[in-house]
């Protein structure tokens, strides 16, 4: 997959002179990335039949989705029509934000021998306690939020780095968190689409949001949370 | 002056607190409110809303749609909406209405209220069983083809148009056919079809819980497409399902029905709009008629008609 995209930058540079450089960029393409692990290696939290299906149907979808769109839109760019490239917000926004929330996501889940439901030390640790009063408050919170969730969306723990502090939001459909305000920054997503789940927990979404925080990746988070917060 | 303001003729209008006409249409699957009061321990539950089972056993849809999917879809999701809504209506203003009027009501020009998502799955689902049929699909005749070639120029059009619709709702949602005869200034929602065009047939997608009720359209047909009603089934596969339920589910006999009930409700609203225009006909004041009792007159205190 790296040497893919390598080759094509290669080309480009190579039939650009700098003057079309600037008229017209090459356009990103998106493909679906890697889980750091096997498509089992999460159960009993959730199925290998779920993230089998999650990952190589419903997110390549998005990806396959996005990357036309963007390729619409980009013609729309070039030739300067603007009614296409507004109608064009909502597709990108859909599949943008499905590749950008799932992209997350399976970094937000491990494996419990490989530290999958371990609890934040550190910095976030200790950021969870200040603004929560305890994991376990925010555990609570967050399942309670997510399972609220009308229809289909995500329940996230961000870094707010404006107000610097944590917060807990939800989003619909494949609104990214970022959505919800320019500084907030997204530590940790559940996704509550019912893709995510049914298999099976069935209509039971408190009982996957119960069995998910067994896989969820806090080290992931801890990174994200001191980095940004640096 | 601050005193006079006060003033005001006791035979004033007093004007509906909201604005809204509660429509009290009857649907056809809609139910006789039933009052169960139950005693536990603690205090008195008036449980008004029932679950009312598909118009076929649990199996009956198979291989299409399987018994599974049956029991998780209405033993489960529909059961959830229905107990809910009879707890988030219970002590409340909403008690006693029926379940379209807790819609409408509680759509509240699109500010949901909490118990919109319950009351508009409850008839959702209901709705959506009775839209299917063991054996159903194939075509619709009479009258509603007739209308269906009108309005979308051929069958084939039009099933390419409700599958798109089914297929490009985003998130969770419906897909509806639905009759369009309604008036269009709105006061509940924004009409999604406001052209001058009425009495005709319309395709219409909605998130969540949201139907064409709120726009006043009567609904025809609809498809559920959020993933709950497809997943054990087809898993991602939406397009599949669509076309599954297109060919092999659609209960056109249904269809025809409503089609004849949102006919005859058309013509009635519009014997009604007659009436109403002939009575403010009437209405409209002559000259120098003393007799205007009915309007609602603040006093100036510098008037001296009521001060000695």
């Amino acid at each position: 997959m790296a040497v893919r995209s390598l080759a094509t930058r290669k080309t480009l540079t190579l039939g650009l002179n700098s003057t079309r450089l600037t008229q017209s960029r090459a356009l990103q393409t998106f493909s679906l990335p890697d889980l750091p692990y096997d498509y089992g290696a999460l159960e009993p939290a959730i199925s290998g039949e779920i993230m089998q299906l999650h990952h190589q149907k419903h997110h390549q979808t998005y990806i396959t989705n996005y990357n036309k769109a963007l390729e619409q839109l980009h013609e729309a760019i070039q030739k300067g029509d603007s009614s296409t490239v507004v109608k064009l917000q909502s597709a990108i926004k859909f599949n943008g934000g499905g590749h950008i929330n799932h992209s997350i996501f399976w970094n937000n889940l491990s494996p419990i021998r490989e530290g999958g439901g371990e609890p934040p030390k550190g910095s976030l640790g200790w950021a969870i306690d200040t603004n929560f009063g305890s994991l376990e408050t925010l555990i609570q919170k967050i399942s309670a939020e997510g399972a609220a969730v009308q229809g289909s969306g995500w329940v996230w723990l961000g870094l707010d780095k404006e107000l610097k502090k944590l917060v807990v939001e939800t989003t619909a459909n494949q609104d990214p968190l970022v959505t919800k305000g320019a500084h907030v920054v997204p530590l940790l997503g559940i996704d509550v689409w019912e893709h995510a789940y049914y298999l099976q927990y069935k209509n039971a979404r408190p009982d996957y949001l119960k069995n998910i925080w067994k896989v969820i990746n806090w080290n992931y988070a801890s990174g994200v949370y001191e980095k940004e917060s640096a | 002056m601050a005193a006079a303001m006060s003033m005001v003729t006791s035979s004033s209008f007093t004007f509906p607190s909201q604005g809204l006409r509660l429509p009290t249409r009857s649907h056809p699957c809609m139910k006789p409110q039933r009052r169960i009061m139950r005693k536990d321990a603690s205090n008195v539950i008036t449980a008004t809303y029932e679950l009312k089972p598909p118009p076929y056993p649990l199996n009956a849809l198979e291989p299409h749609m399987s018994r599974e999917t049956l029991e998780y879809h209405w033993g489960k999701h529909h059961r959830a909406y229905v107990e809910n809504l009879n707890k988030q209506v219970g002590g409340t203003d909403l008690e006693g209405l029926s379940l379209e009027d807790v819609i409408i009501v509680s759509y509240n020009r699109g500010d949901i209220l909490p118990a919109f998502n319950s009351a508009a799955q409850a008839w959702n689902h209901d709705f959506f069983w009775e839209s299917m049929r063991p054996g159903g699909g194939g075509k619709p005749s009479g009258d509603l083809l007739d209308l269906i070639e009108r309005d979308f120029g051929s069958f084939e059009r039009f099933t390419e148009e409700f599958k798109s619709a089914a297929a490009t709702q985003f998130g969770s949602g419906w897909a509806w056919l639905a009759y369009k005869a309604n008036r269009l200034g709105l006061e509940n929602a924004v009409n999604p079809w406001s052209s001058e065009n009425d009495k005709k047939l319309v395709i219409v997608k909605s998130p969540n819980a949201v139907n064409p009720l709120v726009w006043d359209y009567f609904p025809l047909l609809t498809i559920d497409v959020w993933e709950h009603a497809y997943y054990l089934d087809f898993q991602n596969r939406r397009a599949e399902y669509i076309s599954m339920f297109m060919e092999k589910l659609v209960s056109w006999e249904a269809v025809n029905d409503r089609l004849e009930k949102a006919k005859a409700q058309a013509a009635e609203r519009e014997m009604e709009e007659e009436r109403r225009k002939k009575e403010e006909e009437e209405w409209k004041p002559t000259n120098g008629d003393d007799d205007d009792e009915g309007l609602e007159m603040y006093v100036d205190s510098g008037d001296d008609s009521e001060a000695e």
